[in-house]
């Protein structure tokens, strides 16, 4: 692919058109005495993508944009309607249930509520050391109460924490709890949905750089879906940007914000409230994202589009490769849409 | 904009609309009282946007649910006086201070679904509204509601008149919130989070509006936020609470881009943003006290890089310091004079 990893080695994780849809039809008797049609929703739609080892690939968009799903679908959450995941050459859909078990050590979730993540009835050393006591990586009650104490070290707690529930914690240390849980299977790969989205800004940072430090010293790779741009720009190495199920654009990180292609990624760059000129309005975005549910024809972006044609309207564009990343646009392909290159923005 | 005034006031000129002074909000529980809001004061001039941010449990809903006169038990007012174009509003009985709420003030709400009625349209939420606080016929009153709803974007408003919340996405939802809170014209609107629950690209459409319709009417707002890049867009001045106190409070320009509060500089250091390359985003260690556990002093004093001994003894009022005020004894006069104002920022955070 386009994005091959550094040195030729294989990805950590391939998806290939992965697709999930939603049955969200009304209830069997209503179909039949209303004539109501069966409701099929495409949450996530034909999208392919690789992480390579070590890196932190995000995925960013509106609610409502299949990002979650996604998220979920890879931790093995959902089931894929069709499509690949294959982690570390193993083929996700088509591993018996055996050496399931084993793969999952592998791949740890942190998600973004970290009051509703936690079981308010355990005690913080029993939440961290299920993952322990489930695989059967550390036994005896000793030895596992000081790897949990290892852990939440790690995390930036205390082992005496270990002895309190997560109600006498707040937001940041709870979601300190759960990194520490992931982590406590020695996983390779962490999806992280929404991760800091429920975090005020100052422990936000705190969670941020936690995440740095864990990754560079265990050499974790990362899934993490946010909306958050800036929040992507620091974290991400590469990063995909999902519209209505699909991906629109996806590049490095740097690429993709000096020069963004897609309009979509354009519009939520300008989006981002800008600290540096204040008082200045922002560029408003027309229109909101349509209903999954009844998806424009063509390109799903073509109704809030400035560059619309009707081409557009049309034929759905592919993601294809367009100088070191890939994007589903036509204009850009064709060259009717204007490329913008932002200058680096010195911090 | 007027940004060079260094007074709490900023367009000093104009008589302010909103004067709150010395507010103190205290909760009674079993276990002893809390204080959320703490000799609390400032003025919004009209046409003012007054940005209050701060972290969750700083105070700045209450401050706005206190201001609105719509605290709920165990909380009450306990100290200080809220003032409307002159008049004390924090002691009306519960009649009366209704009859403001709407007329002479607006209130935009976090989450737009909760602040509609899920049973009544939109319009008979409106027009409601409209008649119950100005003189006019279920026609001209509906006439209105339309108008309403076209000034806040709503596509064939003669139409979506009639849906009903659940019709509506989340960002058509506050527009009608916002319609609703100006229906009767208001002097002063306080929102709180109106953004917070929507997408970015809408969270910008909602604010551009606010900022205009405003400006068009002359309207007042107290802007309640988490979000300091809402605050930067949009408001004029803005206070930066801390454990129900205000840490700093000044034009928005000096507040971002030259704090002068130790806990200000931090928190805009761990704002991301893009663009900007590092490895790490600077941090402010630990976390805002509890309301039981708020220490003697500066409550900021067990994570200030720049803490000495008087913080942990007295606690400091708003001094001036360059063009904001804030609440830090490194800008007590005496102290300030041997050019200890001008190379503290680099030091205010831990890299």
């Amino acid at each position: 692919m386009h994005d091959a990893a550094q040195g030729g080695a294989r990805p950590l994780l391939e998806v290939e058109n992965l697709e999930r849809v939603f049955d969200v039809s009304r209830p069997w008797l209503n179909r039949v005495m209303e004539r109501a049609p069966r409701l099929l929703l495409k949450a996530v739609d034909g999208i392919s993508f690789t992480i390579n080892r070590g890196e932190t690939l995000s995925l960013v968009g509106e609610s409502g944009c299949g990002k979650s799903t996604v998220a979920r679908l890879i931790c093995g959450l959902y089931t894929p309607t069709s499509g690949r995941i294959v982690f570390d050459g193993k083929d996700l859909g088509a591993t018996p249930a055996n050496e399931m078990l084993q793969l999952r050590r592998r791949f740890q979730m942190i998600f973004q509520d970290p009051y509703a993540s936690l079981n308010p009835r355990w005690r913080v050393e029993r939440i961290v050391a299920e993952p322990i006591r489930s695989h059967d990586l550390v036994r005896g009650t000793a030895a596992i109460s000081k790897r949990v104490g290892e852990l939440l070290t790690d995390v930036g707690l205390s082992p005496l924490d270990g002895e309190k529930y997560p109600h006498e914690f707040s937001g940041g240390q709870r979601q300190r709890i759960s990194i520490a849980r992931a982590l406590s299977s020695n996983p390779e790969f962490l999806v992280c949905d929404e991760p800091t989205s429920a975090l005020d800004v100052s422990v936000q940072a705190q969670i941020l750089n936690l995440m740095k430090d864990l990754q560079r010293e265990y050499g974790l790779t990362y899934l993490f879906i946010s909306h958050n741009l800036a929040v992507v720009s620091h974290i991400s190495t590469r990063v995909g940007v999902m519209y209505l199920g699909r991906i629109v654009e996806i590049a490095d990180t740097r690429t993709l914000f000096e020069r963004p292609l897609h309009p979509y990624t354009r519009m939520l760059q300008s989006a981002i409230p800008d600290m540096t000129m204040s008082g200045k309005a922002r560029t408003p975005v027309a229109g909101e994202v349509p209903n999954p549910l009844d998806p424009p024809s063509g390109c799903a972006f073509n109704p809030r589009c400035p560059f619309a044609r009707d081409k557009c309207r049309a034929e759905r564009p592919a993601l294809l490769p367009f100088e070191g990343a890939a994007v589903a646009c036509h204009g850009i392909h064709e060259g009717w849409v204007p490329i913008q290159v932002h200058a680096a923005v010195p911090a | 904009m007027s940004s060079s005034a260094p007074t709490p006031s900023a367009k000093a000129d104009a008589a302010p609309l909103l004067q709150v002074r010395h507010l103190r909000v205290e909760f009674n529980t079993r276990k002893g009282t809390l204080v959320a809001v703490d000799d609390v004061s400032f003025d919004i001039a009209p046409g003012e946007v007054l940005g209050v941010v701060g972290e969750s449990g700083a105070g700045k809903s209450i401050t706005g649910t206190a201001i609105i006169g719509l605290l709920e038990r165990p909380g009450r007012i306990a100290g200080g006086e809220v003032l409307l174009e002159g008049n004390r509003i924090d002691n009306l009985p519960a009649e009366q201070m209704r009859r403001i709420r709407g007329r002479r003030i607006g209130a935009i709400f976090q989450d737009p679904l909760t602040s509609l009625n899920p049973l009544y349209t939109v319009g008979q939420q409106i027009t409601e509204t409209i008649q119950q606080h100005l003189t006019l016929s279920a026609a001209q009153a509906r006439a209105r509601a339309i108008e309403l709803l076209g000034e806040v974007g709503i596509p064939a408003p003669e139409r979506r008149i009639d849906h009903y919340p659940h019709q509506f996405s989340g960002g058509m939802r506050q527009r009608v919130v916002i319609a609703l809170a100006l229906c009767a014209n208001p002097r002063l609107i306080i929102a709180d989070e109106p953004t917070t629950a929507l997408d970015v690209s809408i969270q910008a459409q909602i604010i551009t509006l606010l900022k205009r319709l405003c400006s068009e009417h002359g309207t007042a707002v107290m802007l309640v936020t988490h979000d300091m890049g809402v605050i930067a867009e949009t408001a004029d001045r803005v206070a930066v609470m801390y454990a129900g106190r205000i840490a700093e409070i000044g034009p928005v320009q000096q507040v971002i881009h030259d704090p002068q509060h130790p806990y200000t500089a931090g928190l805009m250091g761990s704002i991301p943003s893009v663009g900007q390359d590092l490895e790490r985003l600077p941090q402010i260690e630990g976390s805002m006290p509890r309301l039981n556990a708020i220490p003697p002093g500066c409550a900021f004093n067990p994570r200030c890089p720049r803490v000495f001994d008087r913080c942990r003894v007295d606690r400091p009022g708003l001094l001036q310091a360059n063009h904001t005020m804030a609440a830090c004894w490194l800008h007590e006069p005496q102290r300030k004079a041997p050019g200890a104002g001008s190379d503290w920022s680099e030091g205010a955070v831990h890299a």
